[in-house]
């Protein structure tokens, strides 16, 4: 009985991450017979790491801005939420839905709202209230990808920094992440035993010392949990990109491995394997993390 | 400042009460502003909006913009295509979950955990790491003629369908087991004495005692699979035969400037899941929950 999901997910999944990596070391078109893949070594490494560097560093770049800015902003911010939530205010079923909502969005719809709603240079929220929509006065914020400040690395060539419309990107992306954490973390403050409040109380803490010394520590299992899905939320960003049609500044790891196969068939597949192996490299430690952490009640 | 808002719950101060709700409504105003912003504009023309600006009094509301993107997004079509892959997709999810759950949380078999880690590892990896070998394998495996029109499984509804089962099912399995070992064994221990089959056990007895998390479930993996923009825009290349959420790419692209049509649009495409969540928002959050914290 267990055999036939076993298998899906075996073969459809399992089996095609461990040939992204052996396809990472082989050159082919994908369009010709498997006797035609030709293994090359580390040369698609190699080449992504000179050839592509600038392509690669500036994925890596984004992918790392978004990631702190997930951290910084709307994961706290769910926290926050969920902590004001937790506490019988009035009211707290429908603030929850209200903060819940965009979360039920796909993120490709999310983007195309903002783009349309908000962002539209011509009509869009942020322009009215800036008094920025006359014709040659409007800020097109997710069409330019003009830098909003650049820096240098030691080993790169070229400089990198954020563009303009890769940090307008984000406040879509965490209008829907905030929710998402928001809910999670409620969960687990409903979790924790409120003998312990009761305890901290008692022993004179005040509201920020008993969250600091007594909640939070007891909620490790739900941050380990908050940590792992915002960072691999982070590093999986795709689709909001790619649905307004991937604009230059927005570049993303994620995007680099499909780059070659949308709407088309053949290309290079041991080089967007090999983007693919860096992902999975960049996500496996903190898969390996979360799953530690959620059985560990198991093992014991 | 932001603990002290909330007042502790023994010693309410009124002021701190009324900052926390005016934070919370300010919060929730903010967290409304696109979608409201969506509709308002969907219901203008874009000649009004985009001359005389979006904060004056609607001189016309109208339906175009719906009906327009509509027809203009062949959403009839992407809407059907989308019921075909979702429908079947939930259920056998589910179906197949269910079982497994069932010998993993019953019968201690030596792998139970194992196929667990492996599920559960699976579920989390970003889709784009199996991307490359996937889009390879669908566009060589052989389909019967009624499946496919190409002969192989890419551009099918039967792949698109056969990735969603294989990578949700993971999820569903975890969170079923979980509930399930909460069941006591001795139910289905009287059952196996008066007679019971294991599948009549598992039909009759513990089945009807899972149906909140199967109704949770139900509620998140519809969301998901109708939100699936990832896995069809890869692997249907056509962008006609591509289910409703992943067509959005063509709304924006074929009316660039018209906002309040591709608002429109958005907002038609984001219906369905909007209306399951609000009639079913408690089975859809104890779903994410209990996926994610064990209860």
């Amino acid at each position: 009985m267990t055999g036939i999901p076993s298998f899906l997910h075996i073969v459809f999944v399992w089996i095609p991450a461990l040939a992204t990596i052996v396809l990472s070391f082989t050159k082919w078109d994908g369009i010709q017979g498997f006797g035609k893949i030709k293994f090359v070594g580390f040369r698609n490494y190699w080449e992504i790491f000179t050839v592509f560097e600038d392509t690669l560093s500036k994925a890596l770049q984004n992918n790392l801005f978004l990631l702190i800015f997930l951290f910084i902003g709307p994961t706290l911010f769910g926290m926050f939420l969920a902590y004001l939530l937790d506490k019988s205010i009035r009211g707290t079923a429908i603030y929850q839905s209200i903060f819940y909502f965009p979360v039920v969005l796909s993120l490709a719809v999310v983007g195309v709202i903002w783009k349309s709603v908000i962002y539209s240079p011509r009509q869009g929220l942020v322009n009215t209230v800036l008094g920025r929509t006359a014709e040659g006065n409007q800020i097109d914020w997710l069409g330019k990808s003009t830098r909003v400040f650049t820096y240098h690395l030691p080993l790169l060539d070229n400089a990198l920094g954020p563009s303009k419309n890769f940090l307008a990107l984000l406040i879509p992306i965490a209008w829907r992440h905030a929710g998402y954490i928001m809910v999670l973390y409620l969960a687990g403050l409903k979790s924790v035993d409120p003998s312990l409040r009761e305890a901290a109380a008692i022993d004179g803490c005040n509201e920020w010392q008993a969250f600091k010394r007594v909640i939070f520590p007891a909620m490790k299992p739900i941050n380990i949990i908050i940590i792992v899905i915002t960072i691999i939320e982070g590093l999986r960003t795709f689709d909001i990109v790619q649905a307004l049609r991937s604009p230059l500044g927005m570049e993303l790891t994620s995007l680099l491995v499909t780059q070659n196969i949308i709407g088309e068939g053949g290309g290079n597949v041991g080089r967007g394997s090999a983007y693919g192996v860096i992902l999975f490299m960049l996500c496996l430690g903190f898969i390996i993390w979360y799953v530690r952490n959620t059985f560990e009640e198991e093992r014991k | 400042m932001s603990m002290v808002l909330g007042g502790s719950k023994s010693g309410k101060t009124r002021p701190a009460r009324i900052a926390l709700h005016v934070f919370l409504i300010g919060t929730a105003l903010v967290w409304l502003t696109p979608i409201v912003g969506a509709l308002y504009i969907a219901f203008r023309p874009y000649g009004e909006t985009s001359s005389k600006g979006i904060f004056t009094w609607p001189k016309k509301l109208m339906l175009s913009n719906f009906t327009g993107a509509f027809k203009q997004g062949q959403m009839a079509r992407h809407f059907f295509v989308t019921m075909l892959i979702v429908v079947p997709a939930l259920i056998l999810t589910l179906a197949l979950a269910s079982f497994v759950a069932f010998a993993v949380s019953r019968y201690s078999f030596r792998f139970n955990i194992g196929l667990l880690v492996l599920f559960t590892a699976g579920n989390l990896m970003p889709q784009q790491v199996i991307i490359q070998p996937l889009f390879q394998m669908y566009k060589r495996i052989p389909l019967p003629w009624f499946l496919t029109t190409t002969g192989h499984m890419n551009n099918t509804i039967f792949g698109i369908i056969v990735i969603h089962i294989a990578f949700q099912v993971g999820f569903c399995t975890f969170v079923m087991s979980n509930y399930m070992k909460t069941i006591p064994k001795e139910l289905g221990e009287a059952a196996s004495v008066d007679g019971a089959s294991v599948w009549k056990q598992f039909y009759r007895i513990i089945l009807p005692i899972c149906r909140p998390p199967l109704a949770a479930l139900a509620t998140l993996e519809f969301t998901w699979i109708y939100n699936d923009f990832f896995w069809a825009v890869v692997l249907v290349s056509k962008g006609d035969n591509r289910p409703i959420t992943s067509s959005i790419a063509n709304l924006s692209g074929q009316f660039l400037t018209d906002d309040n049509l591709i608002a429109a649009g958005s907002l038609l495409i984001a219906l369905p899941t909007l209306v399951v969540y609000l009639i079913l928002q408690k089975q859809f959050i104890s779903g994410l929950t209990l996926g994610a914290s064990k209860g």
